[in-house]
């Protein structure tokens, strides 16, 4: 009888954020999934239409540019962003008064908006009145002003080095928590041994940080599968719609051109693609210590 | 190699730890290029705040300077007039922040004690579900949301945003409040409840202060989310008056007629950016510590 209670204590104190999440959560992806099946609009309809959706996907040239663009993003950004981070993290590791300080500085931006983080860099890459190629053109890298949005290209790399100027520091941080923890037998018994820096770096920090490393990928990289804001602000899908994310066509169909059929099957697929990442990043964080 | 020798080296790595350096010239040099590194991190914060004060002619004159010619409000005076107000973007950021807020904590707190400290049936597979806000992305469920919102009059609205952003922060908040609750020693319940505390004075006379630090964490991990959340609430939030200032910020972006007023742009992007780093550099310890424990342990 006791234990009976017990259960239920524990249900209680849980059972607002689980009603919290079914309302939220659950129940809207049930019906993101239903209205997948449907014509609906945001003018109305709402007619089973069984597959359709789902065949105009494949058939959707858009969707399928979208979707490489965000692969492509997220395969340029992610190493940029895991090696930097590292290397950061190597340089700042130690708790010097110097290097704490230069850590605080440079995880600073993580925590300004990203929509925030791209409209200051919008700025500073304007062919007008942009600081960044001010100062390119300052340091002779360039000889005039560039025009960052007009090629599909350029934009990209506009996009990338605004996110990892916000991002990089997040990274860096998880890493150097990670190598801080490494115990210091290990590195000192390296050192008596002779191991170079280098060394001590490719045999020692990277193997014994290689969680740390794999779920800042996956966080990372979920992250960038994700990707809106920066491509909202900065390109707005452009030049001829060739910087369109998969969030960004989700967006675009649903609530532009109000295909909310449409835009849920859209959100399925992209859903798919994320739990995969999402389940391995859970796996990964889960509490080694037995519950 | 000799005693002494390696004597001498474990007293150098111990006072180094994980350092690249091994002497003091590579020790400057470390120093020197991590300084330089954060300046160049700072840089574009402190150029836009510059923009900012400039005049607004200054900060659209092309080729343009780094440094303002002449100090000037006008672009926050222009930001404070910006349709509806500046201080109405603020305080309808502020109010939606503080529900999401409050939410996060009367939801996230209880869930964390009941993992902690009891154990009934299917209790892993519940705090999966309590998880499911990281494996089902938001931006897929924004269309559903906006639709049953419509219905029961939160679309628009700014508690239904706060929804939203409260949504978001479950998952992280669940966790972090778990491994305090779990943190704390059985033996100090134990010994409140001898001196005479029930199970609810128990809870809030021990144990909710111990775990007070982690409660701050997921407020200002809360409050940061929100503040700077940009795509809910452009689908949620159709009236000028409801707006955020993420939302503000792209209608400043997108300008009059096309020409976009920079050093207004500016102005906002400081506005934006101020409440975040001041919590970040008051708060830090709750900052960091959260993260790390959200993410590594």
């Amino acid at each position: 009888m006791r234990m009976r209670n017990k259960n239920l204590v524990g249900l209680v104190y849980m059972a607002p954020a689980l009603i919290f999440v079914s309302l939220f959560v659950l129940i809207p992806f049930v019906q993101l999934i239903y209205t997948s099946f449907t014509d609906a609009s945001l003018l109305g309809g709402g007619k089973w239409v069984g597959f359709t959706n789902y065949t105009r996907i494949w058939a959707d040239s858009n969707f399928w540019k979208a979707l490489a663009f965000t692969a492509k993003y997220t395969l340029f950004i992610t190493p940029v962003l895991m090696i930097g981070g590292y290397l950061l993290a190597l340089l700042t590791a130690t708790n010097r008064p110097v290097l704490q300080f230069a850590r605080g500085v440079i995880f600073m931006p993580v925590v300004i908006g990203l929509g925030t983080s791209s409209l200051l860099w919008l700025w500073l890459f304007d062919q007008q009145v942009g600081l960044f190629n001010k100062a390119l053109l300052d340091l002779h890298i360039v000889d005039k002003m560039l025009v960052w949005f007009t090629s599909a290209d350029m934009a990209l790399w506009a996009v990338i080095i605004s996110v990892v100027w916000k991002v990089v520091g997040f990274g860096m941080i998880l890493f150097v928590a990670a190598i801080q923890s490494i115990s210091k037998e290990v590195t000192e018994a390296s050192l008596i041994d002779g191991a170079s820096y280098w060394q001590r770096v490719s045999r020692i920090y990277l193997p014994l940080t290689t969680r740390t490393i794999l779920l800042v990928t996956l966080i990372s990289a979920i992250g960038s599968m994700l990707a809106f804001e920066q491509l909202y602000i900065m390109t707005g899908g452009g030049p001829r719609g060739l910087t369109f994310t998969s969030v960004y066509w989700i967006y675009q169909s649903s609530f532009i051109k109000f295909q909310l059929g449409y835009g849920s099957a859209l959100s399925i697929v992209l859903t798919a693609i994320i739990m995969i990442g999402a389940a391995i990043q859970i796996t990964l964080t889960a509490r080694r210590a037995p519950a | 190699m000799s005693d002494a020798a390696i004597s001498q080296r474990r007293v150098r790595v111990a006072s180094e730890g994980h350092t690249l350096s091994t002497g003091a010239p590579l020790r400057y040099l470390v120093g020197a290029v991590a300084i330089f590194l954060a300046a160049l991190m700072l840089a574009p914060v402190v150029l836009s705040f510059f923009a900012s004060i400039k005049t607004g002619a200054d900060a659209s004159a092309s080729p343009p300077s780094y440094l303002p010619k002449a100090l000037s409000l006008e672009n926050y005076q222009k930001i404070l007039d910006y349709q509806a107000g500046l201080w109405t973007y603020v305080s309808n950021s502020l109010t939606v922040a503080g529900m999401a807020i409050l939410l996060v904590i009367a939801l996230a707190v209880p869930a964390g004690y009941g993992l902690a400290r009891f154990n009934f049936r299917f209790k892993e597979p519940l705090f999966l579900v309590l998880l499911l806000p990281l494996m089902i992305p938001y931006q897929a469920l924004l269309t559903p949301l906006y639709l049953d919102f419509a219905k029961v009059g939160l679309a628009n609205s700014q508690f239904g945003l706060a929804i939203i952003h409260a949504m978001l922060q479950i998952p992280f908040s669940v966790y972090l409040m778990r491994n305090g609750f779990e943190a704390i020693p059985k033996e100090l319940e134990e010994a409140a409840v001898i001196d005479g505390c029930n199970s609810w004075q128990t809870f809030f006379r021990v144990s909710l202060r111990l775990v007070f630090p982690g409660i701050v964490t997921i407020a200002l991990f809360a409050f940061i989310t929100s503040w700077n959340e940009l795509l809910a609430a452009l689908i949620l939030m159709n009236k000028e008056t409801e707006f955020t200032v993420p939302i503000m910020l792209v209608g400043v972006r997108t300008g009059h007629f096309g020409a976009v007023d920079w050093g207004a742009l500016q102005a906002g992007i400081i506005v934006a950016i101020i409440p975040c780093v001041a919590i970040y550099v008051f708060l830090q310890k709750y900052y960091v510590s959260g993260l790390l424990s959200g993410a590594v342990k």
